[in-house]
């Protein structure tokens, strides 16, 4: 599938069991320099317990996991920051590596959130902390990127700025990226290979491959074909004469 | 210099005050007090054995609650009971082992009161060599780990997953614990370390915005309360250790004021 000296992350036959009962079996995958390979599955599939593998958060595990890299940049799917914790952006960009004032910056501007540097991480909004948590893997210049439902909570616009923006860094970096959504209209658009987890992998190759997959279709149903169907938003308000928003019952 | 008791025993506080300032914000920031507290119980066994043996009260005490420490690890991993339990249940029984040891030394007469609640008259020059060198290497060591303790305290698996070795950090960190607690037991006794480790900490998150200004804060508040708490001993006749504690506890007050200012310009 590739050539040996770009590949960043192999697992083979991976997964982990806690208390008799397997989170996720069975995954083999790999990721290689300037590729995005993307996990999509249903809530509790195991697309994070998978990245967490591969990154070597979790110990003990089944199979095999080659690592041939020490640069990762990583967005977990949750953090919080305790309010006993003061801690501006600026000291969030630094926490795992000590880096030049100029590069903190031009990853902040990169994600559109530089005028955030001096402001206190817990006043932040759940999309502004999204591009920050963004913006501090890609500051390290990471040859392989691990992101965790990444845009969570971005502005729809913002939301496609973002993964065209995780294009380019890993066209610009040549980093592999490890990619983790459930927005299956943007991950078909952008992505090398896809990997359909439920519990173990459904199916995998490149995202036409998927999309015609029978098991794909029979996990997402009507989402599947909805894909490439133009952008719909839910309304949960009306309008009424005057301007005013009424929240819909 | 050091003839008089009582310049020993300023010296002796701002070598304390320079350590606990940084751990104790890592003591809040990590939710450690109670951990903290069962550390320093469990040095009243520690002192009992340096008399019996008659071995270096300061050492002796590292390594009992050092010992405890991994102890209440290997509790942590083999039982099903909650973190908060098997701290009491550590701390009490080894406050209590260590009193009943204390009842068997009859030969030796006992200051407990001292031990508990720190006695400044208890200080010699050899005291203030442990306590500044003995420092000295707890923040060298304490700077060495920042980085993996600080990015870890934040969000453990993201240190995990860049590579940084949290567990090791967390480790060195324990041993850094009952070093603090073994050098200023003489100073602040075993009751109140923890008190003089959070208490300063907690008044300066609440004026200060970045980890290192809170850090500055919480050591400029911890000399501000062993002078204050030091005078007063000297002029009113007080035990030190909780003189000491009364000053910071002022001091995180007069903090609450500010915190009241903060909230209102949010609002």
């Amino acid at each position: 599938m590739s050539d040996e000296n770009n590949i960043l992350v192999r697992l083979k036959d991976a997964g982990i069991r806690q208390n008799d009962k397997w989170l996720v079996k069975g995954v083999s995958l790999e990721v290689n320099k300037g590729k995005i390979v993307t996990l999509i599955g249903p809530n509790g599939s195991g697309k994070s317990t998978t990245a967490k593998i591969a990154l070597g958060i979790y110990k003990e595990y089944d199979g095999s996991v080659e690592k041939f890299t020490n640069k990762i940049g990583y967005v977990p799917q949750k953090i919080s920051i305790d309010w006993t914790l003061p801690l501006r952006v600026a000291d969030f960009m630094v926490l795992t590596d000590d880096l030049a004032r100029s590069d903190i910056n031009e990853a902040l501007k990169l994600t559109g959130v530089d005028h955030l540097i001096d402001k206190s991480l817990g006043n932040l909004s759940g999309g502004e902390f999204q591009r920050v948590l963004l913006a501090r893997a890609i500051s390290r210049k990471p040859e392989l990127l691990v992101l965790d439902e990444p845009v969570q909570g971005v502005d729809f616009s913002g939301e496609i700025a973002l993964y065209q923006l995780i294009k380019k860094i890993s066209e610009k970096l040549n980093c592999g990226i490890l990619l983790i959504s459930h927005d299956l209209h943007t991950v078909m658009s952008a992505t090398d290979h896809v990997v359909c987890l439920n519990g173990h992998v459904c199916c995998s190759g490149s995202p036409i491959d998927v999309a015609n997959d029978k098991e794909y279709k029979a996990l997402f149903g009507d989402l599947a074909s909805q894909t490439l169907s133009i952008y719909e938003h839910k309304h949960d308000h009306v309008h009424s004469n005057d301007g005013d928003l009424k929240q819909k019952n | 210099m050091f003839d008089d008791f009582f310049i020993r025993a300023l010296f002796a506080g701002i070598g304390v005050a320079f350590v606990t300032g940084p751990l104790g914000c890592f003591v809040v920031w990590r939710r450690l007090s109670y951990f903290g507290d069962t550390l320093a119980h469990s040095a009243l066994l520690g002192v009992t054995i340096a008399f019996s043996l008659e071995f270096s009260i300061a050492l002796s005490v590292f390594i009992t609650s050092s010992v405890v420490a991994l102890f209440l690890i290997q509790l942590q991993k083999k039982t099903n009971l909650p973190g908060d339990a098997l701290l009491g249940l550590l701390a009490h029984s080894s406050l209590g082992v260590g009193l009943v040891a204390i009842g068997f030394l009859s030969f030796i007469r006992f200051d407990v009161m001292g031990l508990l609640f720190g006695d400044i008259l208890a200080v010699n020059v050899n005291d203030l060599l442990v306590i500044w060198i003995g420092g000295a290497l707890i923040l060298i060591i304490l700077k060495l780990i920042w980085k993996p303790l600080f990015a870890s305290t934040v969000n453990y698996e993201l240190a995990e997953a860049e590579g940084l070795n949290p567990e090791r950090a967390k480790a060195i960190f324990t041993l850094l614990m009952a070093a603090i607690i073994a050098i200023s037991i003489k100073m602040i006794g075993l009751l109140l370390i923890t008190g003089m480790l959070i208490i300063p900490a907690a008044m300066a998150r609440n004026v200060s915005n970045s980890p290192k200004g809170m850090i500055v804060f919480s050591v400029i508040g911890g000399l501000l309360s062993v002078f204050l708490g030091l005078f007063s001993s000297l002029n009113f006749n007080t035990p030190s250790g909780p003189s000491i504690i009364v000053a910071a506890l002022m001091l995180f007050i007069i903090s609450l004021f500010r915190i009241k200012q903060t909230i209102k310009l949010k609002n």
